[in-house]
């Protein structure tokens, strides 16, 4: 006989099992892929591994794309949680990044603490007034907030280029266009030496773990909840539906200009076109692997933090072109999402699970059936 | 400004309705198909990018342009059907499966397009409108593709077969109300596949005619969003393909006021002038869209809408 603990076992590891095929299909896929282009498929998979988590500076390199990952993949995570497709990360990111970059110069020159501090302010409201614009679009004038983020994200990348390389352009920089760089003291150093990774990843976890109590345990998550299930219930509740979506859109697009500080801050020194580097487009991948939980986020963005950093051992060892990561991340954002059809399955099971394997062996099995019908 | 400026102005402006306005056409088209079935299809833009590498890669290997068009539209069949299969299966999202899509779409054409970037492959040949005039420009400026040209009668045909076939009204049936068509025995998961992976095809020609004609060079910077700003234009369209063509004509002047700007010698806010064709988007958007009722004419199956 099964015993039954292996079935409660069994019933927690249900709902992992669409990410698992996945993942599983994925490797497969990319394999294949590989494969058919004559390419040495089975060192790649092991490089893939080594480059992203084979080594201390592996890890470090990881941690470091890991970081903007986590705040741009709250900017589609928390508007999804009230119903809402964002896409427009990228958008908000670089904006948040030319405020901070500018903030020093338009202000007296302060210690470098407040000045922090001014900079992560700017780039939040930066970035949440535009992704909030998006929300705001939708509620008040019907536009699908989708396409009306892609586009401001568009209009804020051209508005970018054009500050970056006129009005806002520091002469000296010549053969990269770039803002004054920033005053040493106003630069974000890494935890330590031993551990070369710059704070923006404890910014980027701690980020993610408010937002998991917030959607979790606060009365705003309940709520949100509620307005992402259904647009006319919390109508008839009564809830703010408008503020509490706006509210969402502008903490996201916060947390992506807190993103862009960080790169402009602890990486760049200065805000150039370097930062428009795919960070906001593969944050949207990081919220639909995570299923839209803030935790889950932390984990995804470390994994996919490590694809991208495996991207650069890959061209060197075997001279695979740089959009190997690229072809590897389409394949298992489709993957996600195709097997998200088994989750009506995987519930069928649980409940099959519930019935048989655990509760029929012992004397309650009439009291199951009945639940079960 | 000068008379002779204005007019060198209006002119690069016409000519530029054309010429940047061709790929929006096909793959507005497209996506005007797609929608019609009551899926919607983001992923349009990977497609684009998959076109323009297959349809140069094809072209240079076998010497035939018209060869690399028709493989573009193959790869962009290919791409499509994978989304309508896809999204067939139940509890998948449609718009974030496209987003998916772009992501593989791009993916793709860069790992596969490296080695094509360098040589240079046949071009698209063009009809010179412009034959009775003797100044450069004009004829330069009427030089037309002759792919504007198959997709204006593709607009017209599409028009006349959404209202007047069989298939055009089962096409518009799925896409308005499901059960209807399932009572009625059609499958409507089977004509929605048809439907997006027909779309994808003239997003694929579309992409050709990026790199094939113009700008006519394939790179990794050949497509600035021309597949996603598609959607938008079918919803400012209508979902009309006769409109589609207008509104890509317009979207095509848009996007061409930059390169006419730097034609008479303004060069200052190069970029924001290439930011207009999104500009306009959003405006359209905000003046078309209601928060309150659907647009009409839009298909009623449509995720957009709910």
């Amino acid at each position: 006989m099964l015993k039954p603990w292996l079935g409660r076992a069994a019933v927690l590891a249900l709902p992992a099992l669409p990410t698992l095929l996945a993942m599983l299909t994925t490797a497969v896929l990319f394999i294949l892929f590989l494969l058919i282009q004559g390419q040495p498929a089975w060192q790649a998979g092991p490089l893939v591994f080594e480059g992203a988590f084979g080594s201390m500076f592996a890890w470090e390199n990881t941690l470091m794309r890991a970081a903007p990952l986590m705040l741009t993949a709250l900017c589609v995570a928390l508007p999804a949680r009230a119903g809402l497709i964002i896409i427009g990360g990228e958008g908000a990111l670089v904006l948040g990044g030319l405020a901070a970059a500018v903030t020093p110069l338009w202000l007296p020159a302060l210690p470098a603490w407040p000045m922090l501090i001014a900079m992560g302010v700017a780039a939040m409201l930066a970035g949440g007034l535009w992704i909030g614009l998006s929300g705001w679009l939708r509620q008040k004038r019907g536009v699908n907030e989708t396409i009306g983020s892609l586009l401001l994200s568009y209009i804020a990348l051209a508005i970018f280029r054009h500050l970056v390389e006129g009005p806002l352009r520091d002469p000296n920089s010549l053969n990269k266009p770039s803002t004054p760089p920033l005053d040493s003291g106003y630069q974000i150093g890494v935890i330590s030496d031993s551990f070369y990774v710059h704070w923006g990843l404890v910014a980027g976890v701690v980020t993610c773990v408010l937002a998991w109590v917030l959607v979790r345990y606060s009365v705003v998550g309940f709520s949100l909840r509620i307005v992402g299930g259904n647009p006319r219930t919390p109508r008839m509740l009564g809830l703010p539906v408008d503020r509490l979506v706006l509210l969402t859109c502008v903490l996201g697009g916060a947390a992506a200009g807190l993103a862009g500080m960080y790169e402009v801050s602890a990486v760049q020194g200065s805000a150039n076109t370097a930062l428009i580097s795919g960070y906001g487009t593969a944050g949207i991948l990081v919220a639909f692997a995570a299923r839209h939980n803030p935790l889950g986020i932390i984990v995804c963005a470390i994994l996919l933090g490590g694809l991208e950093a495996s991207g650069g051992l890959l061209q060197r060892r075997l001279g695979l072109p740089d959009a190997t990561t690229l072809i590897l991340q389409g394949i298992l954002f489709i993957n996600l999402l195709a097997w998200e059809a088994l989750t009506r399955r995987t519930l069928d099971w649980r409940l099959w699970l519930r019935g048989h394997w655990i509760a029929a062996p012992s004397s309650r099995a009439g009291s199951t059936e009945v639940s079960h019908g | 400004m000068a008379e002779s400026e204005l007019s060198i102005f209006l002119l690069a402006l016409l000519a530029g309705a054309i010429r940047v306005g061709t790929p929006f056409l096909f793959v507005s088209l497209g996506e005007c198909l797609t929608e019609k079935g009551g899926r919607i299809n983001l992923g349009l833009e990977g497609i684009l990018v998959t076109g323009a590498m297959t349809g140069y890669a094809v072209s240079y290997l076998s010497g035939s342009p018209w060869l690399g068009v028709f493989a573009a539209g193959l790869s962009g069949l290919a791409l499509g059907l994978v989304h309508g299969v896809i999204c067939s299966l139940p509890r998948v999202n449609d718009i974030a499966f496209g987003i998916a899509l772009i992501l593989f779409g791009t993916g793709l054409a860069f790992f596969l397009g490296k080695d094509f970037i360098q040589p240079s492959a046949p071009m698209l040949p063009s009809i010179p409108l412009g034959f009775w005039s003797d100044d450069t420009r004009v004829r330069s400026a009427l030089n037309v593709n002759v792919l504007f040209f198959i997709g204006v009668a593709l607009a017209f045909v599409l028009h006349w077969s959404l209202r007047g076939t069989r298939w055009g009204l089962m096409l518009r049936l799925v896409g308005d109300h499901e059960d209807s068509a399932q009572a009625l025995g059609y499958r409507a998961a089977g004509v929605r596949i048809v439907a997006t992976g027909v779309g994808g095809f003239l997003a694929g020609v579309g992409g050709a005619y990026l790199s094939l004609y113009y700008p006519g060079s394939w790179n990794e910077g050949l497509s600035s969003g021309q597949g996603l700003m598609a959607v938008a234009l079918v919803i400012f369209a209508r979902w009309q393909p006769i409109n589609c063509l207008w509104a890509a004509l317009l979207f095509g002047a848009a996007g061409a006021v930059g390169p006419a700007l730097q034609a008479i010698g303004i060069g200052w806010g190069y970029y924001l002038f290439n930011a207009i064709p999104y500009v306009l988007t959003l405006a359209v958007m905000v003046i078309t869209c209601r928060p309150d009722r659907t647009l009409s004419g839009a298909p009623g199956e449509l995720s957009l809408n709910r």
